[in-house]
């Protein structure tokens, strides 16, 4: 993104100023921020949802701004939203999964292959002919990662999406995305109010007031406790005990999970 | 107020039988803070749902102040008035052209004067920390997320109900707005001695809270007790599949490490970390 703008009508403020970045194939970018800071607007840019009023947008060397672009963009950034329900379409898994790929003019036994292998990926393989309706909050954002998946996309775009599951969804959705970045190399770029989930990425984004802040490694983000309360942010509560430790003279490094810390106090 | 649930069993059909709840006996007094804790499907909705009369038990008595709710011909209007049921994303049930009209929407079905309605609407922005006059003539659509959650949730308010169900009411929030909420919460128990019934996966609300912690599991009321007696119970919470409050998971995993004496019922940073530092010192 290059000197990206966008504003709502009818707002007085901008809800996106001046942001620059860029994010390499295969990073794990995590975007977090308070309510109405702008990420949602920011994600939506990525796959032509919305268009910047001022600066350009290129993925993959393609401007988004070009209307010849947008399809090859929206296969190539496929989203994932919060809510599981408005996602899903079909009755069955398996037609969900394969209603992209059908859309991109695929031949049908490339779709079977696709479709299977999606569920795969997600860890929902045998679940082709449930329903969508009977499944869990977990299993169903995973079915939506499959849909994405199957468009063969290079980045995944994913805006809060265990805000309304419980700690078992959020766990496996979190193990997914993980999955797909590591072993496929996807870039994932992820927005999230649980700072526990954003210290799982290479770099995070803070943003505050339609700007992009600060950007560093979870370590370095996190480092600054009172900065980020300031923009209404926290800390991984782990991050936020290593530090009470430190100030009782205790040379605790930079711990990121429960593991880490409980290592350094047995040692 | 005082709420007593005996023997109580709830079923459903869908394509097979449900069994939402099964024999569930409890009783709450007013000054309890309640943390409802389980998985989805464990029966948590269903529960507040029979609590507010919007669903009768297959089986068994639910008796509120006195009355019998399950019983025939009860005036169900009243026991909603008394128990507050704010949703999930209670802010997806805001319909009215300004946030004053919202708000006053319930404490009008209860045929109160304007003079009434319009005290009970300031009271209750106030409550959850939005300034009236800024706020009153707004449109709850134009509002961040985290506002019209709190618009929501004066809405209920208003109705002054002695007992407030809240699903879920952090889901979605922004850190600062997590913390807003818990304030909120505290002091709605702590100074205007409401009756709190929170339904969360966020343990560390649930134990920074609750004053008793109820579990369910298919259906079934599995433990009950102080956050204290059931965040100890590591063993049984791991069974079930759920989680403990982080700061509660460190320090039992201290204790499997060689931490013998480590205090297991604590659930704030400062008190972990001190207690952490005695540990290491008592060890040098």
């Amino acid at each position: 993104m290059k000197g990206v703008e966008y504003e709502y009508k009818g707002l007085t403020e901008p809800a996106l100023k001046n942001i620059n970045f860029s994010v390499n194939a295969g990073e794990f970018i995590s975007i977090i921020g308070s309510n109405g800071s702008g990420k949602s607007t920011l994600a939506k840019l990525l796959n032509v949802l919305l268009l910047p009023a001022r600066g350009e947008i290129l993925v993959n060397g393609l401007s988004t701004s070009n209307e010849e672009n947008r399809s090859k963009i929206r296969q190539n950034v496929g989203m994932v939203f919060q809510n599981p329900d408005n996602q899903l379409v079909a009755t069955m898994v398996e037609d969900d999964v394969a209603f992209g790929p059908e859309n991109l003019g695929i031949p049908g036994p490339e779709i079977r292959a696709r479709v299977d292998n999606a569920l795969k990926m997600v860890d929902m393989d045998g679940f082709q002919r449930y329903s969508p309706h009977k499944l869990s909050g977990g299993q169903k954002q995973r079915v939506a990662i499959a849909g994405i998946i199957a468009m063969e996309p290079s980045c995944v775009v994913l805006d809060e999406p265990t805000a309304m599951l419980d700690p078992r969804g959020r766990k496996e959705v979190m193990d997914t995305i993980s999955y797909l970045n590591r072993e496929k190399k996807i870039t994932i770029i992820y927005i999230t109010h649980f700072m526990e989930e954003a210290s799982l990425a290479d770099k995070i984004f803070v943003m505050h007031r339609g700007q992009i802040i600060n950007t560093g490694t979870p370590e370095q983000i996190f480092k600054d406790i009172r900065s980020l309360k300031e923009v209404n942010l926290d800390v991984p509560l782990v991050v936020e005990l290593a530090e009470s430790l430190r100030k009782e003279g205790f040379s605790v490094p930079g711990v990121m999970s429960i593991d880490g810390l409980v290592n350094y106090i047995c040692s | 107020m005082f709420i007593e649930l005996k023997n109580i069993f709830h079923e459903y059909n869908q394509d097979q039988l449900v069994k939402a709840l099964v024999d569930i006996n409890l009783s709450i007094t007013g000054s309890e803070f309640i943390g409802l804790v389980g998985h989805t499907g464990s029966g948590k909705s269903t529960l507040v749902q029979l609590l507010n009369g919007l669903i009768k038990p297959t089986r068994g008595q639910i008796i509120i102040d006195g009355i019998d709710i399950t019983a025939e011909k009860v005036n169900l209007n009243r026991i909603r008035q008394k128990i507050g049921l704010v949703f999930q994303y209670p802010e997806h049930q805001l319909f009215e052209e300004t946030v004053y009209e919202d708000v006053a929407f319930g404490p009008r079905n209860l045929d109160l004067n304007e003079v009434e309605v319009k005290k009970r609407v300031e009271e209750s922005l106030a409550l959850v920390g939005l300034e009236y006059e800024k706020i009153k003539d707004r449109s709850p659509f134009n509002l961040s997320g985290g506002q019209q959650r709190k618009v929501a949730i004066a809405g209920v308010l208003a109705m002054k109900p002695g007992v407030l169900i809240l699903d879920e009411p952090s889901a979605g929030l922004d850190p600062r707005g997590r913390d807003q909420l818990i304030d909120l919460l505290y002091n709605l128990h702590f100074e205007y001695e409401m009756t709190i019934i929170l339904i969360s996966h966020r343990m560390e609300e649930i134990a920074r809270l609750a004053t008793r912690v109820l579990v369910l599991d298919h259906g079934k009321l599995v433990l009950d007790g102080s956050p204290q007696e059931v965040f100890s119970n590591r063993k049984k919470m791991q069974e079930l599949g759920l989680d403990l409050p982080q700061i509660t998971d460190i320090l039992h995993r201290l204790r499997e490490r060689g931490f013998d004496n480590i205090r297991t019922d604590i659930f704030t940073i400062s008190e972990a970390s001190r207690e952490i530092v005695t540990e290491l010192r008592r060890r040098d």
